[in-house]
């Protein structure tokens, strides 16, 4: 099966690449996924344990099962919004 | 009204979509990009955002202060790309019949937006450039809420 992977921000720049397509076998989780690109894309190392993960839109769990043709995005952190006023943070 | 654009953003028009007669109180929340963080002259900011996604939970954001506080007049607008200093990134206007709910459903959707939605900034220093929300934050793999 084959899923289409798309990155954002960080993880984007990491891999040089906003999107990918991965190949893994039928049955594979979401962590499977995650297991394949870190083989992949040693880039991705660092920046994997911060990061969340939808498919086709919906945030799931690494027990997710995906499906041939699932759309996956990887989530690092995310900062929209306005900075807080009241503690200075930046998110 | 739920808005990802990379046009600049007009507060007066995303307010007015709110106006109803029935609504007594208007709250208009503003968020600027800043020219300084921790200490550092930031240049400039560009918002990435993963608009399909985004749309969603902006749209989901909607709902839950309408099965909390009844209110249905909500628009929040957010731009992406490069943004200069002192622009405005999020424009959220809440309506309702009465003060208190407005205040509290405009503060609610602004801190929600900081919670889940895949929306990333980027800043620009002199001297180099990073993704906020990397450093000092770590979040292990999850679902939100």
């Amino acid at each position: 099966m084959k899923a289409r992977v798309r990155l954002f921000a960080i993880l984007r720049e990491k891999v040089g690449a906003s999107e990918l397509t991965i190949v893994l076998p039928e049955h594979s989780t979401v962590a499977d996924l995650m297991k394949e690109m870190a083989h992949q894309y040693p880039a991705l190392l660092d920046g994997i344990a911060h990061t969340m993960v939808a498919v086709n839109t919906e945030y799931v769990q690494q027990s997710q099962l995906l499906h041939d043709g699932d759309e996956v995005a990887l989530i690092p952190p995310v900062s929209g919004g306005a900075p807080d006023i009241q503690t200075g943070d930046t998110i | 009204m739920i808005l990802l654009t990379r046009k600049p953003l007009d507060p007066d028009a995303i307010t007015a979509t709110v106006h109803g007669d029935a609504n007594g109180g208007i709250v208009t929340f503003l968020g600027a990009t800043r020219n300084e963080t921790a200490g550092r002259r930031v240049l400039y900011l560009e918002y990435e955002a993963y608009e399909d996604m985004a749309e969603k939970i902006l749209a989901r954001i909607a709902q839950e202060i309408k099965e909390r506080w009844g209110i249905t007049d909500v628009s929040i607008a957010h731009r992406f790309g490069r943004l200069e200093i002192g622009e405005v990134s999020l424009v959220v206007a809440v309506a309702s019949p009465h003060r208190a709910e407005a205040f509290a459903a405009c503060q609610y959707v602004v801190d929600r937006i900081k919670q889940d939605v895949p929306i990333w900034k980027k800043e620009f220093f002199e001297n180099g450039e990073v993704w906020v929300g990397m450093e000092g934050h770590p979040r292990p793999l999850s679902v939100p809420r």
